[in-house]
């Protein structure tokens, strides 16, 4: 049952067995132990899974994971790291937009690819753009300041 | 150390700064562990079977199929299931006997190489059924209510003060009517999962868990082992809300499950839509109120009557009306709680349970009462604001209500308010303020014990297990350690989130960080009593967290005043909030920013409550229909406009040496009210049943 | 979930043969849906035949005014495209209103049309449900009807499609464009999905085989001047209680164009038909407008539970009409 295929991630070829009915998701956190992506739904409805796909933000947790070969796939990890983060994780960690932290991941990828089509939007479509990204905390307010803040550095920069 | 020098107020001064948090940097970059996160070699994967019928009993499972799958390891049912050792909580007896307590409850699994295959194989599963005549129903008319001994926290079931009835006929004003609040889920955003593995008699669990510890006290003794048998580690917990409290069901799964293959860790998730029948939920409530009071509006009678429900198999009393016990002076007061035992999943914690409810209900007849008075909502609260606890006689260790309601009513600019509802249109919307009181209690969990031990690194290395499930923990205990040592908080090194470390209190009742602070403050005495302020590398103290006389003495509670703005569209019913503002007395605040996210994330749960929170039970079936994010809305973006949380400055010396009450759940209490009670006042629509729909409010 | 076997189409014919040769095997687009289905084991394909590489992916202004739009074009692509901005409004905001970003990106054209109902019984394989196990029952009567429909339902089924996109190219007169075994052939939106009547289980008029390759709308000047209004529970990301899809050309005060189209109330995007019928020629007036929504609307069969959407639907007909007329 188990195929072999190669998923580009990260800007690095990994090679994969498994079903190809898997879904993207657990293909990274399972087998790639790429953990940034979470599970919070399974059904397209939370965003935690988000993922880059070609640098469009997408659920990684509704994508089989043989139709996501051949596409460039950034997750968390490929933004930033714990010593050098990105600047949209930075300001993310500058307004403190995060309390459980399970919902950032989506938050922060679905801001990075929104941002990058949009260097200069309003709060309302920050707003807009994460619509689609579910947070129990009630961080909303901290996570819009930071796509803010994140726009404003990519305005300086 | 005697009591008082244990619990002697520290001097502050990492206390109340804004320290970013500790764990910030791993959690946007994807480094922080959630419980499915750990490397562990050669995991494996349990999928649950579900009842598909909500009372009867299983006839015969045919895993034929299934177990001609590749990749399935194993097959458990109730006749093969290792034998629990303790039926005390039917929650987690599971898989013991061929009995079905309420749809969706486990009655099988399987052990796979990979999470499809074993959902796969649980798909092939045949199930036979012996149905009964199940009963999901809960009406305030039902014949077969009862009274539980207690209610939640351990609270007397029903109180009378003085005779009700014959104060009520005899007052000025009153009024009388009913609120319901609907079923509710936690819905934290990381489902509840364990990940268990099995070896030589011992029990090793990464879980998502509010308690580390309170979690293996509880397994223990279900699989006939030593809680010190059990290992328990959460570094990081995506969110509870009171939802990862209590031990559920999946968490014995995966150590069944574990068993069954020791020696390999076994990964178990709930599914979101098993979230709704697995990991307990906010009970519905129908709650009649009746309130009378002269006309000055002088409270001289509250009743406050509460019908709810609990599961056939596992009681669980939300203590509904329990916060209108202290809330308001009268001469005679009346509570009541009574049961509804139905073939339904089992109800648990949800963030404040008991006062969001009840004062969802209280606060919204006080409004009610206001309008009949003739008074200013406001207003009407401080007049009945009572100078001592009304249930205990006892006196306050710090009440003030009145402060955050008139500071509140400052900054929110309540003077401008109309007097008359539907005054205010704009652009087709019909904007309303409104206000509600807030309310909880202090509560301290004995027990914590801290371990400080000095390193060669010149830094304390701070030892307790207590979690993280987002609230801030590995900050704030951070910074109390910090000046309970009387160093830098850079000189600090926390460790929490493992059993391996000093016993620490589950994180419920808003206690967790007060309660595991204070046993780090008295480590930290203990430690600079035997080592000095210039110890010697390896120098180590533990304490536990002291008693606390004042807790007989006084009555300790926190208070806050909610205030809300919303607008409603009169063509189709919508509600926006544009504003919202809470003030809190909660005694010392210990890391503002952690703080405000703490309130303002409660109310937020508050507003997501009032307008949108709904776990449709479908009777028929003893099933909620509206079992996932599609469904069950919680508050997006775009519901979020203004939220802001302010706290009076204080300190509160009595509840313990930081002078903390604790912050987690006042914030959701009494939000829904405001809302509410801002929406009658934009449309002049009383909506007494949550959630306050569009359809509700059509023109 | 069922193991599947996953394929890539290499072009259009073969994808029409592929699921020729196997009854069993589905198209793939975006998997917003149909995977969703597939996890909930409301869908068990053996096959599934990604689609989404085919070279239906343009959006084109076409000889004479009318615009093709590639049935794998995204959502998120077809919202922001500058001729559905200006020329039908109403499309790209029924597009914006529905879902979220990460949804709309990985959303088909085609996929979009092919969604089946958000049905809460449809979606519980533990629940009777006729349109997913044909004669078993309809739960959603006299259960839980907030999101049924009001329009056009029948005794086995109250489902509605959950759609924005389809009701706003009902409005528009677009035409699906569909390669089949036989050939292409072209079929009105409006026909495209069905009312349910016996057979519920049957969303579209498509046959098995059949392939989505281009939604084309018509040059349509009244589009320009048109909204798309969805009232729901949630602010964002939920699906309607009821939306309209409207375009209003005010001439002198008098109605020289309009089109009306509803979702959330019926099993199909609900042209509404009779209010156009009544407004043409008439005076742009809001006495008008509430004796279309209300003739419109006298067929209305509502279920306990979801009444209100008679009054929401009217009311949010009539405020639309207005805020159009008042825009002219």
């Amino acid at each position: 049952m188990a195929k072999t295929m190669a998923l580009k991630v990260n800007s690095e070829t990994h090679s994969v067995s498994v079903d190809p009915g898997t879904m993207l998701l657990y293909v990274l956190r399972d087998d790639l132990k790429l953990h940034g992506p979470k599970f919070g739904c399974g059904l397209s409805e939370c965003g935690a899974c988000t993922i880059h796909l070609d640098g469009k933000a997408v659920h990684s947790c509704v994508l089989p994971v043989e139709a996501a070969v051949g596409h460039h796939i950034t997750t968390l990890e490929g933004l930033g790291t714990v010593e050098k983060p990105s600047p949209m994780q930075q300001a993310f960690i500058d307004e403190q937009a995060v309390q459980c932290g399970y919902c950032i991941n989506g938050m922060i990828m679905t801001a990075s690819a929104f941002l990058a089509q949009h260097p200069n939007p309003s709060r309302d479509e920050i707003k807009q753009a994460l619509n689609g990204n579910l947070c129990r905390c009630g961080t909303h307010m901290r996570i819009v300041r930071a796509v803010q803040r994140a726009a404003k550095t990519g305005r300086q920069a | 150390m005697n009591a008082d020098a244990a619990n002697a107020p520290l001097r502050t001064r990492a206390i109340g700064q804004p320290l970013a948090r500790i764990e910030g940097h791993a959690k946007v970059t994807g480094a922080a562990r959630y419980a499915w996160e750990h490397d562990l070699s050669d995991p494996l994967y349990a999928y649950p079977l579900q009842a598909t019928i909500a009372r009867g009993r299983v006839v015969s499972i045919d895993a034929e199929a299934a177990r001609a799958l590749e990749g399935v390891l194993a097959i458990i049912t109730p006749d093969n299931a290792p034998k629990l050792q303790s039926d005390e909580n039917k929650e987690l007896w599971i898989l013991q006997s061929d009995g079905i307590g309420f749809r969706g409850q486990f009655i099988g699994a399987v052990v796979a190489a990979s999470l499809e295959v074993a959902r796969h194989a649980v798909d092939l599963l045949r199930v036979q059924y012996e149905e009964e005549f199940h009963d999901a129903d809960l009406r305030a008319d039902r014949n077969d209510l009862y009274a539980p001994e207690c209610v939640n926290a351990g609270y007397p079931t029903d109180s009378v003060e003085g005779d009700v009835d014959a104060a009520l006929q005899a007052a000025e004003v009153s009024i009388d009517h009913t609120y319901t609040t609907p079923m509710e889920h936690n819905n934290p955003m990381e489902t509840h999962t364990t990940v268990a593995i099995w070896n030589d008699g011992h029990f090793t669990l990464y879980g998502s868990t509010q308690g580390a510890h309170s979690l293996r006290k509880t397994l223990a003794p279900l699989f006939g082992i030593d809680a010190d048998a059990i290992r328990v580690i959460a570094p990081h917990v995506g969110g509870g809300f009171g939802s990862k409290g209590t031990a559920h069901a999946h968490d014995v799964l995966a150590c069944l499950a574990a068993q069954a293959v020791p020696g390999r860790p076994v990964k178990v998730t709930l599914t979101r839509q098993q979230m709704f029948q697995l990991a307990g939920y906010r009970t519905p409530t129908i709650q009649r109120i009746r309130l009378g009071a002269d006309r000055e509006g002088r409270l001289t009678a509250i009743a406050h009557d509460v019908i709810e429900q609990t599961s056939r198999i596992k009681e669980f009393a939300e203590q509904t009306a329990v916060p209108t016990r202290i809330m308001y002076a009268a001469p005679s007061r009346r509570t009541t709680h009574r049961l509804a035992a139905l073939d339904v999943p089992v109800p648990s914690w949800m963030r404040a349970p008991g006062e969001t409810p009840g004062m969802f209900a209280l606060e919204t007849a006080m409004d009610e009462l206001a309008i009949a008075c003739g008074l200013d909502p406001v207003e009407l609260r401080v007049r009945n604001d009572p100078a001592t606890d009304p249930e205990s006689g006892k006196p306050w260790s710090h009440r003030d209500l009145v402060g955050c309601l008139r500071e509140g009513a400052r900054r929110f600019g309540w003077d401008r308010r109309d007097r008359a509802p539907r005054t205010r249109e704009r652009h087709g919307w019909l904007i309303g303020t409104g206000v509600a009181a807030a309310t909880y209690p202090r509560y301290r969990m004995p027990g914590s014990v801290a371990a400080i031990r000095y390193g060669r690194d010149g830094r304390y290395a701070v030892r307790i297990g207590a979690v993280d499930i987002g609230t801030g923990t590995w900050t704030a205990l951070t910074q109390i350690a910090a000046d309970a040592l009387e160093c830098p908080v850079e000189s600090i090194v926390l460790a929490i989130g493992d059993t391996d470390l000093p016993n620490a209190t589950v994180e419920g009742g808003s206690s967790g960080v007060s309660s595991w602070g204070t046993a780090i403050v008295a480590a930290a005495r203990a430690f600079r009593d035997h080592h000095g302020r210039d110890p010697k590398v390896g120098a180590e103290a533990s304490a536990a967290s002291p008693d606390n006389p004042d807790e007989e003495r006084l009555a300790m509670h926190s208070f806050g005043a909610q205030f809300a703005e919303v607008m409603v569209n009169a063509a189709t019913g919508e509600v926006r909030v544009p504003r919202m503002l809470g003030v809190f007395s909660v005694g010392r605040i210990l890391n503002p920013r952690t703080a405000r996210s703490q309130f303002i994330g409660g109310m937020t749960m508050g507003l997501s409550m009032a307008l949108l929170e709904h776990s449709v039970m479908d009777a028929r079936f003893g099933e909620v229909v509206t079992h996932d994010f599609a469904e069950y809305h919680v508050a997006a973006h775009a519901d979020i406009e203004d939220v802001d949380a302010i706290w009076l400055d204080e300190s509160d010396p009595h509840s313990n040496a930081m002078g903390s009450r604790g912050i987690g759940e006042i914030g959701i209490v009494g939000a829904a009210a405001a809302i509410g009670n801002a929406v009658w006042h934009a449309t002049g629509i009383r909506v007494r049943d949550l959630p306050i729909t569009p359809d509700k409010l059509l023109g | 979930m069922k193991p599947f076997v996953y394929e890539r189409a290499r072009d259009a014919a073969q994808a029409v043969a592929a699921l020729v040769a196997d009854p069993d095997a589905v198209f793939l687009g975006g998997g917003t849906n149909l995977v969703d289905h597939m996890r909930l084991g409301v869908a068990s394909p053996d096959r599934v035949v990604d689609v989404t590489r085919l070279p239906f992916d343009r959006i084109e202004q076409l000889a004479d005014g009318r615009v093709c739009i590639g049935a794998n074009v995204r959502n998120s692509e077809l919202a922001a495209h500058r001729l559905i901005r200006t020329r039908y409004p109403m499309l790209s905001q029924a597009l914006l209103a529905g879902a979220s970003g990460q949804l709309r990106n990985m959303a088909t054209t085609a996929g979009n049309l092919m969604q089946r109902t958000r049905c809460v019984y449809f979606q519980n394989v533990t629940t009777p449900c006729n349109k997913r196990q044909p004669g078993s029952g309809c739960s959603a009567i006299g259960g839980y009807t907030r999101y049924h429909a009001i329009l056009g339902a029948s005794e086995h089924c109250i489902a509605v499609h959950p759609s924005d996109m389809a009701v706003a190219m009902s409005a528009l007169d677009a035409r699906v464009v569909v390669l089949g075994p036989s050939g292409e052939r072209r079929i009105p939106l409006v026909d495209f999905h069905r009312l349910p009547g016996d057979e519920p289980e049957r969303d579209t008029v498509l046959r098995h085989g059949e392939l989505i390759t281009a939604v084309e709308l018509p040059a349509l000047p009244v589009a320009a001047h048109s909204l798309y209004r969805k009232v729901r529970d949630r602010r964002s990301f939920a699906f309607a209680l009821v939306s309209v899809a409207a375009a209003l050309d005010v001439r002198g005060g008098t109605i020289a164009d309009v089109r009306i189209a509803f979702g959330g109330v019926a099993h199909k995007p609900w042209r509404a038909t009779r209010a156009e019928e009544i407004l043409r020629g008439t005076d742009a007036t809001p006495e008008q407008f509430e004796r279309a929504a209300d003739t419109e609307l006298a067929a209305a069969r509502s279920q306990p539970g979801n009444a209100f959407k008679v009054k929401m639907l009217r009311n949010t007909l009539v405020a639309a009409l207005q805020e159009l007329a008042g825009a002219a």
